[in-house]
């Protein structure tokens, strides 16, 4: 299994989008291009806040960085792991949004995500399971909610892997139902690096993005997950 | 409840296992009243599917009774008696919906496995490794029957279980291997493989137009039932050389399109024969090609090749040349059983065929590891053998 891909790259986190090129980040992030090409040397959550802007913008993230940000941004040791994955989906944009947007929704195709409880309409608190017996918690902000085309998050202030993402729909040419693009971002202090995450998660971030679209895809298309488990077998 | 469970390289035993249950909504349990082996399972006996894990219960070509649906199952009832595809198809995705059913999106529990192999992943498949699914097979008892609505078709009154049987597998495969050949008014037609699959073969490209079929094989009662059951003309490859015999057939234009019914585990003649054995047992090279490359030589040009023999990995020394500059057409897959078998149930129902001429013995399913030998090395003559649960 590959661990590092162009897709799993880990750049350096260089500060924010500006004003200027939000528009040139908004065709990226709504382009048919890879997302991860033009985000090589970005970071995600700065991008999608810049995106986002007025009423839904995550609080003061373009501008107010905390101290430790600021650090981390200076000397170059905060890595970033960013993933891509893109599905699709023979269903319309309008019924997968729907189904994601209910977050309680989400741990029936997350497997690693044991609950989210949704706290208000911006934000949810996330539970998910750690390799023995543990689990991780945060909570996370919605920062841009574009009915039908575009959810995306990040999570809060001192979550302890810091993660924000987006999932896009997009209607596929010629009936081919909906294009369904998760790009995810882990910024992990003190260069962490990606078989950390794993050891958090159990998976790679690559693996378990696409084993969770994949799911997706099948509980969307066909209402149920295929499995083999609790089937009977020879000893 | 008992089953056909793989320990290892020509090592298959009944063993005793716990009864199969319903694990989603779209599951059906069904009592298996007819199995049988394919050419498939060969592969798995003989060691070349990679993925399989000792304890593994195998088969894929069966026929039985629902006792159990679950709560999704809309078109199904218990006391259904039904034929059942080897390939689990969701019916739902792209694929399945353009009748693409081996190609289907969301069958396969385990498609992360065969990304990196394959680029993408397919469908699953009844116990044929946990690349294709890890499903547990059909040489059993009882057996789950996932997305049950599609994948098991009800039998017409009307037929015997062994004239049923066939139309799980091998007779869809053989008729797609001639349907892929767009047969059109005077085609000849060539077919390597006289077991079941190449029988089937034969028997569909008649049905679909073809003016002269001929079959290519060396064992002897093989090759006399393709000439006197199945209508083909037959080449001995041990006697003549094929592409030269096939040449000399075809008013020396070649066969308009080639069939592969013989699969990864070919026996090869000559000097490349050798070399593909000694490679095949070193493990450096997955499968033997010798049936691809005699068929891109004898082909007419611009004639297609259509792959029903199955590939698992790797191909050597293959005349990449003379396949580009003839202006060949490939096609292959595994078959897509859903779009091929209701249509063929009714053929036999009228009957155009009688799929049960394939068998020629009989045993029971305990008796499954004797019938693994008789049937992989043609013992009594041989070409496929029902199993009786
Ligand atoms: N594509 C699919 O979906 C699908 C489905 C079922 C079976 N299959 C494959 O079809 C193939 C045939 O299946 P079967 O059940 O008839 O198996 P089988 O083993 O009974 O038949 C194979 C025949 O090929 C002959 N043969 C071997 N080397 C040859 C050569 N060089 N030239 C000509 N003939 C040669 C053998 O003597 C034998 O008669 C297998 O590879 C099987 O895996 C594919
Ligand atoms: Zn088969
Ligand atoms: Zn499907």
């Amino acid at each position: 299994m590959e661990t590092e891909s162009d897709k799993t790259n880990q750049s350096q986190s260089q500060g924010d989008a500006t004003v200027s090129d939000t528009e040139r980040w908004a065709s990226i992030v709504g382009g048919s291009a890879m997302v991860l090409m033009g985000l090589k040397q970005r970071s995600l959550r700065g991008i999608l806040t810049a995106i986002a802007g007025g009423s839904l913008a995550y609080h003061g993230a373009t501008t107010d960085k905390s101290l430790q940000e600021k650090v981390t941004d200076a000397t170059g040791i905060n890595k970033a792991i960013k993933v891509e994955k893109t599905v699709t989906i023979n269903r319309s944009a309008e019924d997968l949004y729907n189904y994601w947007h209910n977050f309680e929704n989400l741990p029936t195709f997350m497997k690693h995500v044991k609950s989210v409880q949704v706290l208000d309409l911006r934000r949810s608190h996330w539970v998910a399971n750690a390799p023995m017996g543990q689990t991780i918690e945060w909570n996370a902000d919605l920062i841009n909610d574009q009915p039908n085309q575009l959810i995306a998050w990040a999570s809060e202030e001192g979550a302890e892997v810091d993660n924000s993402g987006f999932v896009r729909f997009q209607p596929a040419p010629g009936d081919r139902g909906t294009e369904v693009k998760v790009v995810m971002e882990y910024n992990v202090p003190g260069g962490m690096l990606t078989a950390t995450i794993a050891k958090l998660f159990g998976e790679e971030p690559e693996q378990q993005i696409g084993d969770e679209l994949r799911r997706f895809k099948q509980l969307m298309e066909t209402g149920e997950i295929a499995t083999t488990e609790g089937q009977s077998r020879g000893q | 409840m008992k089953a056909v469970c793989w320990h290892g390289t020509n090592d298959v035993r009944v063993d005793n296992v716990p009864d199969p249950t319903i694990l989603n909504p779209r599951d059906a349990i069904l009592k298996v009243t007819a199995t049988t082996i394919c050419g498939s399972d060969l592969h798995i006996y003989d060691g070349y599917i990679p993925s399989m894990v000792p304890g593994d219960i195998i088969g894929h070509e069966f026929i039985g009774e629902i006792v159990e649906t679950g709560r999704e199952v809309k078109k199904l009832k218990r006391g259904d008696r039904v034929v059942v595809s080897s390939m689990v198809s969701c019916g739902q995705c792209r694929y399945c919906q353009h009748q693409e059913w081996s190609l289907c999106d969301n069958s396969n529990p385990k498609g992360a496995l065969q990304e990196p192999l394959f680029g993408f992943s397919t469908s699953g498949i009844y116990g044929y490794s946990h690349l294709f699914g890890g499903y547990a097979g059909a040489q059993a008892e009882y057996v789950r029957i996932p997305f049950a609505d599609y994948g098991a078709v009800k039998i017409p009154d009307g037929l015997t279980d062994e004239q049923a049987l066939p139309i799980s597998d091998a007779f869809p495969t053989g008729f797609m291997g001639a349907d892929l050949c767009d047969i059109k008014r005077g085609d000849i037609i060539a077919v390597w493989g006289c077991g079941p699959v190449g029988q089937f073969t034969i028997r569909s490209a008649y049905m679909l137009g073809a003016e002269r079929v001929i079959a290519i094989d060396r064992v002897p009662e093989r090759l006399k039932m393709a000439r006197e059951q199945s209508g083909a003309e037959t080449i001995n490859y041990e006697e003549v050389d094929a592409g030269e015999a096939l040449k000399e057939m075809t008013g020396g234009r070649g066969p308009d399109a080639c069939i592969d019914a013989v699969g990864l585990e070919a026996h090869g003649m000559g000097f490349m024969g050798a070399y593909d054995e000694v490679k095949q047992a070193v493990k450096l090279s997955l499968d033997r090609p010798h049936v691809i490359r005699q068929m891109i030589l004898a082909c007419r040009k611009g004639g297609t090749l259509s792959i029903m023999g199955v590939y698992a990995g790797f191909l050597d020394k293959m005349p990449m040349g003379a396949a580009f500059n003839k202006g060949l057409t490939f096609k292959m897959g595994q078959m897509f059983g859903q779009k091929y078998m209701p249509m063929l149930l009714d053929r036999a129902v009228k009957g155009e065929i009688d799929p049960s001429f394939v068998f020629t013995h009989q045993m029971p399913l305990d008796q499954a590891s004797q019938a693994y030998e008789t049937f992989k090395h043609k013992k009594d003559n041989c070409i496929k053998v029902v199993l009786k649960p």
